[in-house]
């Protein structure tokens, strides 16, 4: 999937992660701020690697701000996000 | 004899304080406390460095603490509970030498047994006769049980209150009485009533929550402790308040006359008193306005000392006659220890305020806690702080199971035959590792001791490492 234009999904809320995505240029960019990073960190940006690759996307920027989201919810997070940044018109 | 002084200033001056002395603070008033940030910018204006301060609780609304850390004039800290706004500096190092924790009970223990010296105690008195009687529950400042206060006005060298309310002598209801005090004061405002008492305690309407509840109030039910003369301590947070409003159910559908109810009591426990749940209060802190109503008005709901609550050396306590506790926990480990005094980052967040001392006495201690909190599993092998040892502990639970201290088989046994769902508590740190998935944890402390966790013999029972 092709990033067309900026879009978020998530919250700020404890177990939420807010994922913000943006157009890049080349290739992928994770920029991730987690209340867990010191346990987490490394698996959370796995996470959003093989998912991005799942959704065939091969560049985007992503700003993520973590609050203890699980797996399942970091992935739900980013493939919203990643749909809404997809699509042709740019969502009001 | 005139003891009312016309300044903090000069009461600090009278008293003679001085360099290196330590200073005592008790947190009735909360995170409403202007008394200890009002003594401490005094004795930054006078000059006087080096002091230690000894206060039974430091809250966010003490944060100026770290600046009079920084410029000297305070080099030793002492506390039972420390919350995140000094915690934190604290653990970045911000003191020479490190915090020394002592439990609710312990406190006073030390105090009145000389091993802990005050030089000079502040009473902040939300009311107070020009002599020193002085009481907690009336007053625009109005904090209810002044219980903390009382071993620093017994044995502290000299005893300064400070009120802003001051009334005729003599004051004819006072908790700590004249012929411990030195010093009177009047200021204009010893606290913000908001910060000081919340206006109402919520009961949670997280269904987690109402389901740990649930299981804990089953699990009181099963122990067979719940019966005529039942005693009963909960905590104002989420699920403990939680398991109260079942053990009231319980006790009104089956006529239960409890005997008491202890700690720091919430306007819920004033309830079950009014209810006929239980005969008699035993309030060593007011948490909510209710409860500063109920210990004004009330004759059934008394205000008890610090060492009357729970001193390992006093002769008995309400603690040693205590049936049962509901506490939480920020960590607990597969060998039942608990940590209330770190986050898993390992920053200093509380303390263990009277969770050690009821933990070790009480008949049956239930830890209630979720498996996790945003993804970090409560349940861990080890507990980066210890702050009441596994031995006190009974029961865990969460709402995926129940753990029982397998030193308590006789418990586990009952808590089977009511068909609760009993797990060991192995089992439980599986699940939580399942749910979360495995951590790969990169935290890393430094090996400089910045506090010190006494146990309940006054001995080093942990320590707490500065954060990198």
């Amino acid at each position: 999937m092709e990033i067309k234009h900026g879009a978020m999904a998530g919250t700020l809320e404890s177990s939420d992660i807010m994922v913000t995505i943006l157009p890049n240029p080349d290739g992928i960019q994770i920029d991730l701020t987690s209340s867990v990073e010191q346990y987490y960190g490394d698996s959370i940006r796995a996470t959003m690697h093989r998912t991005l690759e799942a959704l065939g996307v091969s560049s985007a920027r992503i700003e993520a701000v973590d609050h203890g989201a699980l797996d399942c919810t970091i992935q739900a997070r980013l493939t919203t996000a990643v749909r809404r940044a997809s699509r042709e018109e740019v969502a009001k | 004899m005139r003891k009312l002084c016309d300044t903090l200033r000069t009461a600090m001056e009278k008293a003679g304080l001085q360099n290196g002395m330590t200073i005592s603070f008790h947190h009735h008033l909360r995170n409403g406390d202007y008394v200890l940030n009002m003594v401490l910018e005094t004795a930054a204006q006078m000059g006087l460095r080096d002091l230690t301060v000894n206060a039974s609780s430091v809250f966010d609304c003490h944060a100026p603490l770290v600046d009079h850390i920084q410029n000297g004039v305070v080099t030793g800290l002492e506390a039972n509970y420390i919350s995140s706004a000094v915690g934190r500096a604290v653990s970045e190092g911000v003191l020479a030498k490190p915090v020394i924790f002592r439990s609710h009970g312990t406190r006073p223990s030390d105090i009145l047994s000389g091993r802990s010296h005050i030089d000079v105690a502040f009473v902040a008195a939300p009311t107070s006769d020009p002599m020193g009687n002085c009481s907690g529950k009336y007053g625009p400042s109005a904090c209810g049980s002044l219980g903390y206060a009382f071993a620093d006005a017994q044995r502290a060298d000299k005893v300064i209150v400070v009120t802003d309310n001051l009334v005729d002598y003599p004051l004819t209801d006072a908790s700590i009485t004249e012929d411990f005090v030195d010093f009177v004061v009047k200021v204009d405002a010893i606290g913000d009533p908001r910060g000081i008492v919340s206006g109402t305690t919520r009961m949670p309407k997280d269904p987690i929550a109402l389901k740990i509840a649930d299981y804990a109030a089953q699990a009181i039910d099963a122990s067979g402790l719940l019966r005529d003369g039942f005693s009963f301590q909960t905590g104002a947070g989420g699920a403990s308040l939680a398991v109260a409003d079942y053990v009231k159910r319980m006790m009104l559908e089956r006529k239960i006359q409890g005997s008491f109810a202890l700690g720091g009591i919430t306007g819920y426990m004033v309830d079950m008193l009014e209810a006929g749940c239980f005969k008699a209060i035993q309030d060593v802190q007011c948490f909510d306005l209710r409860a500063v109503q109920s210990i004004r008005e009330n004759p059934n709901h008394m205000e008890i000392t610090a060492a009357q609550y729970a001193s390992p050396t006093a002769k008995s306590t309400a603690a040693s006659n205590l049936d049962v506790v509901v506490l939480g926990a920020t960590q607990i480990d597969t060998d039942f220890n608990v940590n209330v005094h770190t986050d898993s980052n390992g920053y200093i967040i509380g303390g263990s305020g009277g969770h050690t001392d009821v933990a070790e006495e009480a008949k049956l201690t239930v830890i209630v806690a979720p498996l996790s909190r945003a993804r970090m599993s409560i349940v861990v092998d080890k507990v980066l702080t210890v702050s009441t040892p596994g031995k006190s502990v009974d029961l865990l639970v969460t709402q995926y199971g129940i753990a029982v201290n397998p030193a308590r088989p006789e418990l586990a046994e009952a808590l089977k035959a009511a068909r609760l769902p009993v797990k060991d508590i192995q089992e439980l740190r599986q699940m939580a590792v399942a749910i979360n998935g495995p951590a790969v944890p990169r935290l890393q402390l430094t090996d400089r001791v910045v506090g010190q966790v006494l146990g309940r013999d006054s001995r080093v029972q942990d320590v707490i490492y500065a954060v990198k």
